[in-house]
């Protein structure tokens, strides 16, 4: 079973059409990045699948069930997603505390104080941290406790909007590292976006080129190490990244 | 520990530590300020003066004595007194309680029904938001005097007519500002995250649009203290709010102002009262602005 | 080579709670008619170094230095009228993000123009020759059509070649770029950062350029200055930095994955080695 099966996708902003046809497959278990450049759509497909962009017309199912256009509570549980500014994801009254607890408190699931330290653990968060307000926080200590409340429901796919981006060089390595990690240790797959190839290199198995809405080229992380990419737009991102 | 170590530690250990020091970073900011200060000092006094006004008060605000008609302001009578011979001074002090009450109500009626119905505007939008704006703009579009005395003549004068008509004509300014912040809000990611969460509408908006709006809620709440109480001024001067002998000070003044070129403190006394109080309430959310405001939180 | 700009033991500082705390602890360096990069992850005090030389730190920040000359001129003495001569006319800076550095109520040829005339008095046909001229330098193939565009009408990489054209076009001898590519897509910031060396060459102007990107600097500049927590750990040219000697450097240098990525876990800066709290 796929985790995620995207077929004849379009999306719409209002009068726009933003992706055009898109088709996906990723297995269970795989780490998959969509890379472009701004407006290519990644993005898009990625809060169409949380629920986020209800106007799309083709099939997107999860874990084998259809998707609605909108977001369910069933799915919740399943899908979560980490967005990429670490400075606008997090409530700025709320303590960490409480930011990790709501998704609970929603699900009517109990013994939250554990689950809360539990996951503070897993990410390698102090316990120190749980009851401070975020602006008490960095911004690698933030994007922890975002995807520590993306884990507090044990979903199996992790929607990734560039989590990295907005963080420094030597932070990225921390949440690189813990992203891997977290994987590996709770089998989940994910779907990443992002347009720093060297991040698909160290993350992904598998990636998608995407340019004005629709896929170029879908290639293996092996592809890209060795920098045997098809199609002349993903050689031209390469080269930019290889010189940038 | 003492307390102010435990309220002001870095890594609280309860949520109810976090926030008490939360609360206790924004008292300590506010009496930094001394306009803050100056301006909570007044509310305080106003306060235990409507709390302790039958002690305080040197004579019945509503007993007459003919014998001592306008009398200028002296040591028995520290304000003077007016046509039917009142202690102007006990008078004030009890129309405090009015005006407590008058500004109180209000912003119990107006900032919660104004806070909600733009925040429910602003999240829904479509047809919710045009709807529910409609109506906040005919409100707005007309003058708010002029609406009180509307409603006031509809309703019949009285001081609890009063404080429904000013309410009523108070809260489609509060709507238009929850509508805007919630505007900004709504597509925040936190917002989001806590959709994906499965968290439906109420939830949101209740626990985490609301409580983002809420301190410029306040200090606008604050601010237009200031006008309720003039408003209520205005109703009771042109005889529609506070009936006589109720010792309100609107109409106290209107009262006076037969009488103010000869004897001016029958005017002036209840006059000065209501600018000192507006001021208050504006000092205190002049600085609660620069206390509150979001974008300062966190600098330090 | 000639100075352009001296800095020694340069300070800059701002009141908290427990008292002043410096965000740039003694920096010094000299800067000829030569690329210079600045490197260093946020709150370094890079950005800090770069406005402090155009007397941009406000109040209540406090920049003090034993020596800040630019061609000779004591930048700390200037009074707020005679840094604005300086100003755009000697000293331009580049910013992070075009859409909140363009006016969004002119449009981009009044803005070039007006960043011209403040400082050159020049007949109006002159004027607009120069602007055209300077489109046609950052690469915008009809200057004519885009001279008449409003901000919001341009894309993010255009908008930054348009900064680039106001900067510049009063011939300044000096530039610093503060990031100036990374609100931009990889390609575009090849493109743009092409532009700014192709111009900083032909003119002979100084280059600071203050970016997190170890990779870029030493691609764009000719000597390198790694920052962290307000001092200069390393200073070292472009072509050397794969021989830095400092452990903060070379510990930047390994967290970054690489396209051929293989290792299984990146190396994590150990953060309380340097970082001064």
């Amino acid at each position: 079973m796929n985790a995620i099966d995207i077929q004849n996708l379009d999306i719409s902003y209002g009068d726009t059409k933003v992706v055009h046809g898109v088709n996906l497959a990723i297995p269970e278990g795989e780490s998959f990045a969509l890379v472009g450049e701004s407006g290519s759509g990644k993005s898009t497909i990625l809060r169409a699948i949380a629920g986020l962009a209800p106007d799309w017309t083709g099939s997107i199912s999860v874990l084998g069930q259809a998707r609605s256009h909108h977001i369910d509570r069933q799915v919740s549980s399943q899908v979560q997603m980490v967005f990429q500014d670490p400075y606008g994801s997090l409530h700025p009254r709320k303590t960490i505390d409480a930011a990790l607890s709501e998704p609970l408190a929603i699900h009517g699931i109990g013994n939250r104080g554990e689950r809360v330290e539990a996951v503070l653990r897993d990410v390698g968060l102090d316990q120190r941290f749980r009851f401070r307000f975020p602006h008490q926080l960095s911004g690698g200590q933030r994007q922890r406790v975002a995807i520590a409340r993306a884990l507090m429901l044990q979903p199996k796919i992790m929607l990734l909007d560039e989590p990295t981006s907005a963080l420094d060089v030597s932070v990225q390595a921390e949440i690189l590292n813990l992203l891997k990690r977290l994987r590996r240790e709770q089998g989940l797959t994910y779907l990443l976006v992002t347009h720093n190839l060297p991040v698909v290199s160290f993350l992904c198995d598998r990636l998608a080129v995407m340019r004005q809405g629709r896929i170029v080229e879908i290639a293996d992380a092996a592809q890209l190490k060795a920098g045997k990419l098809n199609e002349p737009y993903s050689q031209e991102l390469l080269a930019a990244t290889a010189s940038g | 520990m003492s307390t102010r170590d435990w309220l002001l530690a870095d890594s609280p250990t309860s949520r109810m530590q976090a926030n008490a020091g939360r609360a206790y970073r924004v008292f300590t900011a506010l009496l930094r300020n001394p306009l803050a200060v100056l301006g909570g000092l007044i509310i305080l006094v106003l306060v235990l003066t409507a709390i302790f006004a039958p002690w305080i008060a040197p004579y019945s605000p509503t007993g007459q004595n003919l014998s001592a008609r306008l009398l200028p302001p002296s040591s028995q009578y520290w304000m003077g007194t007016d046509e039917l011979g009142r202690d102007i001074f006990s008078r004030v002090i009890w129309g405090s309680q009015i005006t407590l009450t008058i500004v109180g109500l209000v912003a119990l009626i107006s900032a919660p029904l104004g806070l909600l119905v733009g925040a429910i505007a602003g999240f829904f939008g479509g047809w919710v938001d045009r709807i529910l704006m409609g109506i906040t703009d005919i409100f707005l579009s007309l003058p708010k005097l002029i609406l009180a005395l509307a409603f006031v003549a509809a309703l019949g004068p009285g001081i609890n007519n009063a404080i429904i008509a000013i309410a009523i004509t108070s809260w489609p300014a509060y709507a238009r500002i929850a509508r805007a912040e919630t505007l900004t809000i709504r597509n925040a990611e936190y917002i989001q995250a806590v959709q994906l969460a499965g968290g439906g509408p109420i939830r949101v908006i209740i626990q985490h649009i609301l409580p983002l709006c809420t301190s410029s809620m306040i200090i606008r709440v604050t601010l237009d203290m200031a006008g309720v109480i003039l408003t209520a001024a205005g109703l009771g001067f042109i005889g529609l709010g506070a009936q006589p002998p109720l010792p309100e000070w609107g109409a106290m003044i209107s009262r006076g102002r037969t009488f103010i070129l000869d004897q001016w403190w029958v005017a002036t006394m209840p006059g000065f009262a209501i600018i000192i109080v507006s001021l208050g309430f504006c000092f205190l959310g002049d600085s609660l602005r620069d206390v509150l405001d979001p974008k300062s939180e966190g600098k330090n | 080579m000639t100075t352009l700009l001296e800095v020694e033991n340069l300070r800059v500082s701002f009141p908290t709670n427990r008292g002043r705390v410096e965000v740039v602890k003694g920096l010094s360096f000299t800067l000829g008619r030569e690329r210079l990069g600045i490197v260093g992850e946020s709150g370094s005090g890079k950005s800090m170094t770069g406005r402090s030389i155009l007397k941009l730190i406000r109040k209540p920040g406090e920049v003090t230095a034993d020596k800040l000359r630019f061609d000779g001129i004591d930048i700390l003495d200037q009074s707020e009228k005679q840094m604005r001569a300086i100003r755009g006319a000697r000293i331009s800076m580049v910013m992070q993000d075009p859409k909140f550095s363009l006016n969004p109520v002119m449009t981009v040829g009044e803005q070039i123009a007006e960043a011209l005339v403040t400082h050159q008095k020049l007949p109006r046909s002159a004027v607009q020759a120069r602007i055209q001229e300077m489109l046609h330098a950052v690469r915008i193939n009809d200057p004519e059509r885009v001279a008449r565009l409003y901000p919001h009408e341009v894309s993010g990489g255009m908008g930054q070649r348009i900064m680039i054209a106001m900067m510049l076009i009063p011939e300044p001898e000096l530039l610093i770029a503060d990031e100036p590519t990374s609100a931009l897509d990889v390609s575009v910031q090849a493109q743009v950062l092409d532009i700014i060396d192709t111009l900083v060459r032909d003119k002979g102007m100084g280059l600071i350029l203050i970016s997190h990107d170890l990779a870029l600097v030493s691609r764009y500049c000719d000597r390198i200055l790694v920052m962290n927590a307000g001092r200069v750990v390393e200073e070292c040219a472009a072509g050397q930095l794969e021989n830095a000697q400092h452990p903060y450097t070379r510990g930047l240098l390994a967290a970054m994955p690489t396209i051929d990525e293989s290792r299984d876990e990146l190396p994590v800066l150990d953060r309380t080695q340097w970082a001064g709290t």
